[in-house]
């Protein structure tokens, strides 16, 4: 069948077999060819950790069976295809919500572990698979067993954050933590420079739970943004909004999002969203998945697709390159509506290839434009190198081997533990398998 | 609590429109299949969506005549359920069954005398409460034969037929019934069909449709609905077009 990433940027056919609860380890034999193959759930990393060029796909939406659920201690197990979309809104309404949730509910929960993903709420609560009590894992070359950070405890590390590489993520338990509000009471400052950003999110870190800030990366003058913290609201008894259901229809034959249309948007942003500043409240869905409310938002980018670049670079070295990274976009004229500025906490990750650290990090979208696009990223490259930082695989299509294992020291350790029967085009492009 | 049964639990689409049954209200649910550890899987699942539930499942022989009527027996001892969807099936191997008569006669039980004995053991408990929406799922292969699959739409075909002559029957009374054709879904039981076969709907859309359909006491639910139209031009195709189709 034929699949992309959330980037668009390729669309292949691929042999897909859809798992299922009673597939054994005997089915997820490689071909007799050798062919090897990845998991694909919704599809939502950017780049090519969930594609799989030249070989097949497992399908993890027949895995999609809550199992049990502890009213007690908040332990959820399900299975890995289960949404986490599915999970906030029936739990939501009893008080219960994930830990930890990136930008999009539409990923699947073998998704969330494969890439360790994280929140609005690293500083405070760590990422994902930092609420996970075990893994059970199906290996092509051994029976199903289960992993966790007391048990085959190396195998979880591996897992968590192993891009779905160390065999296939067929169950998972997790916490749930128990919530005042499914609503959020927020503040919107502004900030006018990244030493004011540094601050702000210094000054945020003990009282308020979420916090992220919307940088515009066009502007040359000065590093100006937009700084939304938040905490749940206490008081629990209020109604869901009624859901607006906008989709961008089709791909439009150019890409909405240039030169023009960029400056014009992150200038009005500023400004609507600098009208808002001061206390206000949100519900989860709006705060934690703004871009959810537009189905198919990717679409915009166009035909050719978009790339996004996340990087995080450890705190020391950190606002300088920041600074110079944001001064090579603007001079470039690329770069992006979303552009987002967080910080991440020191709790430690349990994955070997779990992209959070202590540090900042920057994501950013870039429509793709072709040489000049990837140009620039090379540009960028050198800066985060330069300063010690890493790329996020699940955002990636194109970082070079080099700064794969530059960024990612445990990556000798992790290699023992990769499934020979599963590969993905991101392990065959920065690891040459 | 409303009373719900499913035959043929373990079917994607069934489990689908559980999922949507008790998402409304909690309900006094039986699951019946034919595998007693995939039924509790599907079970656990929606315990863990609907505490409130009650959920039971029951197991046994599916085809047998005898074992169909003690099976209902067993459900129904303790009272007439609200709601009954029968939604068993086996896709056939069209090209095996034409080799195979043991195969075709198997197929031919399954997916259309097994679902017509159930649908009659059910109706008529249905009749004796005054009241009861039973669904039957049938098949857009059941609205024409072709060659790709004519042992599969034969036995759909069955239960289409049944369906009208028992809708004609119940006219009237307070039970309902509403036969369902679903076009090609994607299940586990059309995973095999890759990108060679039509395109696959989305079971949860399918299932909405479905669970709607039932609700507002349709007779006949095509899901997705566009398939209403498809079927009514193939149905109408004169024989010397149809017969040159690769279909």
């Amino acid at each position: 069948m034929k699949l992309s990433s959330w980037g668009r940027l390729s669309d292949d056919n691929y042999p897909a077999t859809v798992l299922s609860r009673e597939i054994g380890n005997q089915q997820l034999t490689p071909s007799d060819n050798g062919e090897t193959s990845i998991v694909y759930g919704m599809g939502r990393s950017y780049g090519d950790v969930c594609l799989n060029p030249g070989g097949g796909v497992y399908l993890s939406n027949g895995l999609d069976r809550l199992c049990s659920f502890d009213a007690t201690s908040g332990e959820l197990i399900c299975e890995a295809g289960v949404l986490l979309k599915d999970i906030q809104t029936l739990f939501s309404a009893k008080g219960w919500m994930l830990p930890v949730t990136p930008g999009t509910q539409y990923v699947t929960v073998g998704g969330a572990v494969a890439n360790d993903v994280h929140g609005k709420n690293h500083h405070s609560h760590g990422c994902f698979s930092s609420h996970i009590n075990w893994i059970r894992l199906a290996r092509t070359d051994r029976e199903d067993f289960v992993c966790s950070p007391t048990k085959e405890a190396s195998w979880f590390n591996a897992t968590t954050g192993g891009l779905g590489l160390t065999g296939i993520i067929k169950e998972v338990s997790l916490n749930l933590r128990r919530v005042s509000s499914c609503w959020l009471d927020t503040e919107t400052l502004t900030y006018s420079s990244l030493a004011e950003f540094s601050q702000i999110s210094k000054d945020s870190e003990d009282d308020w739970e979420y916090t992220v800030s919307w940088i515009d990366c066009n502007s040359r003058k000065h590093n100006r943004g937009i700084f939304i913290r938040a905490n749940h609201s206490q008081s629990g008894a209020e109604s869901t909004p009624t859901k607006s259901r906008l989709r961008v229809p089709l791909v439009p034959p150019l890409s909405l999002v240039n030169r023009m249309t960029l400056t014009a948007f992150n200038q009005a942003y500023f400004l609507s969203q600098k009208q808002k500043s001061g206390m206000g409240k949100s519900h989860y869905q709006s705060y934690f998945y703004p871009l959810d409310g537009i189905l198919d938002w990717n679409r915009m980018y166009g035909p050719k697709g978009f790339y996004q670049y996340q990087l995080v670079v450890p705190y020391e070295s950190g606002m300088p390159a920041i600074k110079a990274i944001l001064h090579e976009i603007a001079v470039s004229g690329q770069g992006s509506f979303l552009s987002v500025l967080k910080t991440f906490g020191d709790a430690p990750s349990p994955g070997l290839l779990s992209f959070p650290m202590e540090g900042l990090t920057l994501a950013l979208d870039f429509p793709n434009r072709g040489d000049i696009t990837l140009q620039l990223f090379r540009r960028i490259d050198a800066i985060v190198a330069e300063a010690g930082g890493r790329l996020y695989p699940a955002k990636d299509a194109r970082m070079p081997a080099e700064l794969f294992t530059a960024g990612y020291p445990h990556l000798p350790e992790f290699l023992l533990y990769r499934d020979p029967g599963l590969s993905s085009g991101f392990s065959k492009r920065v690891m040459g398998w | 609590m409303k009373r719900f049964i499913i035959i043929g639990a373990t079917s994607s689409i069934a489990e689908h429109c559980a999922r949507l049954w008790i998402a409304e209200a909690p309900i006094n649910l039986t699951l019946v299949g034919r595998d007693a550890s995939r039924t509790k899987s599907i079970a656990d699942d929606l315990k863990v969506r609907s505490p409130g539930s009650a959920i039971t499942v029951v197991s046994g022989n599916l085809v047998e005549p005898e074992s169909i009527q003690r099976l209902v027996n067993q459900i129904l001892k303790d009272g007439n359920a609200d709601c009954a969807l029968i939604a068993h099936g086996s896709l056939a191997d069209q090209s095996a069954c034409q080799q195979d008569l043991a195969l075709t006669a198997e197929e031919l039980s399954i997916n259309g005398i097994s679902p017509v004995l159930f649908a009659e053991a059910i109706a008529n408990s249905m009749v004796r409460a005054g009241h009861g929406t039973l669904g039957v799922i049938g098949s857009v292969a059941g609205d024409r034969g072709r060659k790709s699959n004519y042992v599969y739409g034969a036995g759909k075909g069955l239960v289409a037929r049944y369906a009208q002559g028992l809708q004609h029957r119940l006219a009237g009374t307070g039970v309902t019934v509403t036969l369902i054709k679903p076009g090609p879904t994607r299940t586990p039981m059309t995973a095999h069909l890759g990108d060679s076969g039509p395109s696959l709907a989305d079971v949860a859309k399918v299932a909405a449709t479905i669970v709607s359909g039932m609700e507002k006491r349709r007779n006949v639910v095509y899901a997705p609905r566009r398939w209403w139209v498809i079927m009514m031009i193939i149905r109408h195709l004169p024989r010397f077009i149809f017969n040159k189709m690769d279909i």
